[in-house]
Parts: C-alpha cells; sequence; structure tokens
C-alpha cells in the first residue's frame, strides 16, 4: 500500500464519528459521494482501482471535510482479497457504520454487436465484485446487529433493452440480489438501499446511447445522503424515474420488443 | 477454521455514549488468551482485555479489533481465611470476591462503587474506593499477580518480582499484558457493620474542610454534591463517614455477616421492583427534574445522624438502582472526574461548578472524595480530592458540553490536577502529557514496547491518548 496516509481520529462520546466505505469511490457518485459523507462528518476508507484519482481525492477531503479519508487500492474482481482487506479497513476505521457499493462498468455495444468478454467484465464489477464486497459486509454486520448498506443499482436493471443486454442483467442482477440482502439483514438492525439511478452526469453516461434528464453526482449524493438519513429500502434517482419505470415496466412485451430503446 | 466474522458484537461503555464492534473471544484459560494474540498477529489485528465493560469510557472498547472478555476466567483459585489472602482469575468479580471472603470475616481492602467490575479491570485502573486516603488504591493490597504478555511470556510480579512491571502494569490499562491470576491480601473485619456518620454541608467551603478534618477520624470518606446548586448554597451536600466496628462492638458479628443481611434491598418503599426504577427516573433526567430531586434530597439530608449499615449498602450505592444509566436517554452519561491537590481543589472546583451552571450544563451527579499519593506509573493519585461529576450525553448539548470540558480541563491542570483512565471519555493527549509528564509515559511506552514489541495490545482509550506516534 502506497504513501503515508492520516490514521482516522478517535470517537468519544462527545466527537462521534460516523465511519463509511466506498466501494468504486475513484470518480462518479462514488466520489460525489465521498465528498458529501465528509461534509457531513463521516471517516472514510475509499477504495477504487485508479490510485492517483483516489489519493487525489482524499487529499482534498483531508483538507476540506469534517471527516477524513483514507484510501485503499484495490481491482474489485480480486475477490479473494476482500474478506483481509475488509478486516483491514474495519480496523483502520474502529468498526463500519455504512458501506456503499458503487463501482460499475458499462460498455454499450452497437445494436448489432455482441461482446461477450465486454459483458463478462460488466458482470464481474458491477455484481460479482457487490458479492465479494457485500458478502463479507453482511457477515460481520449480521453480527454486530448494526450497519447500513447501500448499492447503487440502475434503472437499467427492470427491463432488458435491446440497448445492453450486458449492463441490464448486472444491474438486474444487482437489484435482486440487494433486495435478498434487505430480506437476510433487515431482522438483524441492518437497512440496505438499493439506488435505482437514471443518468447521472458521469463518465459512465458517455456510453448511455440517449440521455433524457440528467442529474449532476452532486445533486445524486445528496439524495443517496438523505435516503441513508431515513433509512429507506429502496429510492429512485431522481425520484420521477419511480413513474417513468411504473410505465416502462407495464409495457407488454409485444410492445416492448419493437421499440428502440 | 476459525470464522471471526462470527465473533463481530457491538459493545458500548457503561455510559452506553460510545459503541464500537469488535471481534469478541472469551478466554478460558491462559493458552487461548495466547492463542488471541497469535490471530492477532496474523491477522494484524489489535488485542484488548474486556472485564466486565464499566468504564465510563473507551477503555474496554477496540473499534474493528479483539477484545476478549475476561468473565469466563472467573474460579476463585484459592482462599485462605486465616491469612486473609486470596488469589482468583481476573475475570472474578468484587461481589465474588466480598461474597467469598465475607462471612469469614474478612472484606476487600479497597472497593469500587459498584461490586461488578472484575479483579483484571481494577488492576488495570488502578481502581480506588471511599477509603483511599487511607488504604491507597486496589494495587497496593496485591501481593503478586501473574500474567500473560504479547510475546506469549509469562511474567509473576510483585514489589519485589519485576517490581517495575509490577507498578506500570496495574494502572496500565491492560496496555502491557493481561492478567491471569491476582493474589490480593483482605482486611479483617468484627462486624457486618460499619458506623456511618451522615451529616449537611451548606455551601463548597464547609464540605471541603469538612472532608479534609474528617478523613483522619474515619475508615471511609465520601460526599455527595448537589452540583445544581448555585449562589449561597453552591456546593452544598451532604458527606458520609464510616467506620469499621472494633472486636466487641457488634453483639452478633456472625449474623451481621452473614450474606443474606448483605443485600441491597430489592423494593423502593416496598413497592416498585428496582428493575423497572430507571423507566420511571427517565423524566427527571434534565436540569428542572434533578433540581429538584437533589433539592430534596439535600433537604432530607440535613439532619446529622449517626446509624449502623452493612458493607454492602455503604459501598455499592452504583448499584441501589439496577440499569440506573439507562435513565440518561439515548445519547448516555460521560462522567468528568478530576482529582486537584488539596490546597488548590475548592477554587478549581467552584470556578468549574460555576461556569457549568452559567452554560446551563450542571452535572446531575456530583461526588466527592479524600486522596492521597501512590507510586504507579500512570497514577491518578493527589494528595487532594477527587470530584466525580455525570452529565447527560444529547444530540444537542455535544459541542457545548465538549467546550466547557476543554475548560474544565485547563482548570484542573492550573490547580495541578490529575484525572483518571476509568472514567474520563475526552482527555486529550495534551491534558495526559500535561498531568503524567513526558517523562513518565516515556519510562510506560519503553515498559510498552519490552512487553509488546509488535504493539499487539491497543484500546481505543491508549489509541486515543497514548497512540500520536503512530499518526
Amino acid at each position: 500500500m502506497p504513501v503515508k496516509q492520516p490514521y482516522f481520529s478517535y470517537a468519544t462520546p462527545l466527537k462521534p464519528r460516523a465511519r463509511g466505505l466506498i466501494i468504486g469511490a475513484s470518480s462518479g457518485m462514488g466520489a460525489a459521494l465521498a465528498k458529501k459523507l465528509a461534509r457531513e462528518g463521516f471517516d472514510l476508507a475509499l477504495v477504487a482501482r485508479r490510485d492517483g484519482l483516489l489519493s487525489s481525492l482524499c487529499n482534498e477531503i483531508n483538507q476540506n471535510g469534517r471527516g477524513r479519508a483514507r484510501y485503499y487500492v484495490h481491482n474489485v474482481s480480486d475477490y479473494s482479497i476482500v474478506p483481509d482487506l475488509l478486516r483491514r479497513i474495519v480496523s483502520d476505521l474502529g468498526g463500519l457504520d455504512l458501506v456503499v457499493y458503487a463501482a460499475g462498468v458499462n460498455f454499450a455495444p452497437s445494436l448489432s454487436e455482441y461482446n461477450t468478454e465486454n459483458d463478462r467484465q460488466m458482470i464481474e464489477i458491477n455484481l460479482i465484485g457487490a458479492f465479494a464486497w457485500l458478502n463479507s459486509v453482511a457477515a460481520l454486520f449480521q453480527f454486530a446487529k448494526a450497519g447500513q448498506i447501500v448499492g447503487i443499482s440502475s434503472v437499467a436493471g427492470e427491463r432488458g433493452r435491446v440497448g445492453n443486454p450486458g449492463y441490464n442483467a448486472s444491474k438486474a442482477g444487482l437489484t435482486s440480489y440487494l433486495e435478498s440482502l434487505r430480506n437476510r439483514l433487515t431482522s438483524r438492525g441492518v437497512n440496505v438501499l438499493t439506488v435505482k439511478a437514471g443518468f447521472v452526469q458521469t463518465d459512465m453516461l458517455n456510453a448511455a446511447q440517449k440521455v433524457m434528464f440528467p442529474v449532476t453526482a452532486e445533486k445524486a449524493a445528496d439524495d443517496i445522503w438523505q435516503a441513508v438519513r431515513a433509512r429507506k429500502q429502496e429510492i429512485y434517482m431522481p425520484w420521477f424515474w419511480r413513474w417513468i419505470m411504473f410505465v416502462i415496466r407495464n409495457i407488454p412485451s409485444i410492445l416492448f420488443r419493437r421499440m428502440s430503446f | 477454521m476459525l470464522n471471526l466474522e462470527e465473533k463481530f458484537v457491538t459493545l458500548e461503555n457503561f455510559g452506553h455514549s460510545m459503541q464500537a464492534p469488535a471481534y469478541v473471544f472469551k478466554p478460558t484459560r491462559s493458552e487461548e488468551i495466547v492463542q488471541a494474540f497469535e490471530l492477532a498477529n496474523k491477522e494484524g489485528l489489535t488485542v484488548t482485555a474486556r472485564g466486565a465493560g464499566r468504564s465510563y469510557n473507551d477503555a474496554a472498547l477496540n473499534g474493528g479489533g479483539i477484545v476478549l472478555e475476561m468473565s469466563a476466567m472467573n474460579h476463585i483459585v484459592k482462599w485462605d481465611p486465616l491469612t486473609g489472602r486470596v488469589t482468583a482469575e481476573p475475570g472474578v468479580t468484587l461481589e465474588q470476591l466480598w461474597q467469598c471472603v465475607e462471612p469469614d470475616g474478612w472484606w476487600p481492602p479497597v472497593v469500587s462503587g459498584t461490586m461488578y467490575t472484575t479483579l483484571g479491570g481494577c488492576l488495570g485502573a488502578n481502581i480506588h474506593g471511599k477509603n483511599n486516603f487511607k488504604e491507597g488504591t486496589i494495587g497496593e493490597h496485591v501481593i503478586e499477580f501473574t500474567a500473560i504478555l504479547p510475546t506469549g511470556a509469562e511474567v509473576v510480579c510483585s514489589p519485589q518480582k519485576n517490581a517495575d512491571l509490577f507498578y506500570a502494569m496495574i494502572s496500565g490499562l491492560g496496555m502491557l499484558g493481561i492478567f491471569t491470576s491476582v493474589t490480593l491480601e483482605m482486611k479483617r473485619i468484627y462486624s457486618g457493620l460499619l458506623e456511618v456518620d451522615a451529616r449537611p454541608s451548606h455551601n463548597l467551603h464547609e464540605h471541603m474542610a469538612d472532608l479534609l478534618k474528617d478523613a483522619p477520624n474515619y475508615d471511609y470518606i465520601v460526599g455527595w454534591l448537589d452540583a445544581t446548586a448555585g449562589g449561597h448554597g453552591l456546593g452544598r451536600g451532604q458527606i458520609h463517614a464510616a467506620r469499621y466496628l472494633n472486636e466487641g462492638e457488634d453483639p452478633n458479628p456472625q449474623k451481621t455477616m452473614q450474606l443474606k443481611n448483605q443485600v441491597l434491598p430489592p423494593f423502593i418503599f416496598g413497592v416498585f421492583p428496582k428493575s423497572i426504577l430507571h423507566y420511571f427516573m427517565s423524566p427527571f433526567v434534565n436540569n428542572l427534574g434533578t433540581w429538584a430531586v437533589n433539592t430534596g434530597k439535600y433537604v432530607s439530608s440535613l439532619p446529622h445522624h449517626t446509624f449502623r449499615e452493612s458493607h454492602a449498602a455503604f459501598h455499592f450505592l452504583l448499584d441501589y438502582i439496577p440499569n440506573w444509566e439507562l435513565s440518561y436517554g439515548r445519547g448516555g452519561l460521560i462522567e468528568y472526574q478530576s482529582f486537584v491537590p488539596k490546597e488548590t481543589a475548592e477554587a478549581a472546583w467552584e470556578e468549574m461548578i460555576r461556569l457549568s451552571l452559567k452554560r446551563g450544563l450542571p452535572s446531575y451527579l456530583g461526588v466527592t472524595k479524600r486522596h492521597r499519593l501512590d507510586q504507579f506509573l500512570l497514577t491518578h493519585a493527589v494528595d487532594g480530592f477527587s470530584l466525580a461529576m455525570d452529565f447527560k450525553v444529547t444530540n444537542g448539548n455535544r459541542a457545548k458540553l465538549s467546550t466547557m470540558l476543554q475548560e474544565f480541563d485547563r482548570i484542573v491542570l492550573e490547580a495541578g490536577g490529575r484525572f483518571y483512565f476509568a472514567k474520563n471519555s475526552e482527555t486529550t493527549p495534551e491534558t495526559a502529557t500535561r498531568f503524567l509528564g513526558e517523562e513518565t509515559i516515556a519510562r510506560f511506552k519503553s515498559l510498552k514496547k519490552r512487553c509488546d514489541p509488535k504493539g499487539l495490545l491497543e484500546s481505543d482509550l491508549y489509541q486515543r491518548v497514548f497512540g500520536a506516534d503512530k499518526i
């Protein structure tokens, strides 16, 4: 692990600290959420693949945020080391209250293209990486009888559309995985929040063929924070996607397969 | 294979004001402590021993690390009623201890205000009782102890053997090794009763003068301060001074020393079961309610009277109402205890009480004691007095309370005072360095390096106050 990083300050009854872990924190919603949570006083462990982006994000947070941040360079498809890395992070943070799985990739094929390699990567990062991290987290939280898990899924998981079969499948899998986690963990005092994101202005948006009502990553981070505070179980982001998706979910297949989006 | 995750438990301090999850193990033998150190070393984790979890702060917490709950090592190994020497495992509570020795005519020489603390915890914090001015801390009654060091080595320490470790591990917050066996000398008693003299004190000056004047004439002395009162009544309260009965004073010592005559009554007013009483207290745990309760208590304490009371009832006031700490609500409580030399204490405390009243943050409980010096390394002792103050923590008062306690620290330090690591939760590294001195801390750290070269023993308290070299 590289360069000297600041250790976290220690909580006291009068200076309590919430402790968060963000996987996929180097850019996009993960990075925006990191800044937001640090402003709200969280101490953060930031995990991502890209060293340079992560270290500059950490520097920014440690200069401006109320909370402190440390980073851990890690490729989420390196599943086998996750339990050890998580143990180290929990030890460094002195506990863990909130985990956000924000890692995700989107390789959009053209309408006649089938690219198994890209699909495999999307499943590995968007879905199996979430299994690796959130399984380990769930195993801890269920015994601690506390904690909150946030998975950044997508409205794309609600129907299989023509545009991106692999991405749709990865997010559909993530959504139903998070639902299962919720059903397992709610009775043990753990809250699981599924964020069904619409279009958020991040690097990933470049892969989208068609963009409707995009919001900034900062706005997305604010919405997620509000949902975390309220211990919600599912949000659409922005909120009106709930109604758009209600309509889309109910389009009969006979029509849906003829549609271009 | 060992599944660490299954051991992950959210632990709290006694005041329910902080939570830290940890991998919790319950060793039953010394070998299991050694195994825990090996596991910690392999996994890159740290270890903290936890007794009964009765510290008001983070002394027995180790967030994200390993916590060894010592409650399963709770056997009294040897009790000799002829010499009064007892050898016990560290998870033995004071309750077990006094209930073992009392029927034979002995009493632990030093006890805390609750009987639920463990011997290991008592030694780690080097607790004192209401007789500190006379009998010193519990460490002064330890004949010998055995401990496991993080290296896996076992050491036996006494004031003669490994004396440097003896005086550092007692008071050492469990950061040098983990006690596995303790031999203590009990105190002979000739009755199950104490003679208690209760008298009011009308203000702080009178209170402190009485503590100073009366201590030499008694075996125990403790004061209650109504810290919600200002003006002329600032520092008003009550003093309880008690003495052992001499041989012959109790006509029937065999009877008064029976355990059934040493119980705390389970009902208040004969009606309310005490186990639910804390629910009824909650509405009063605020500035107005406490002022009313304290005023009532003060008025009822005005008549000077003398009575006989069992040892258990005199000592274990904190156990009268089970779970009383829950009445402080969701934010829990913190305790701020300062130890100030006798020359400067009155002025310092007057300033602190005035400040707390001005800020609208009065202490809901104030307890004073008389102290003397001792020779343990991380000692909190002064030739003077201590004042323990309990504060309710709420979401709204944290910042104000924190600022006020920083000012308290300044006042106490300027008065030449010290702090106690079993109580205060907000002591900063700077404050600790000022009252302990750099030399003492350096000595402790060099012993730590010797006993624990890999730094495996770390509590949240140690990291908070002494962990600066890690940053």
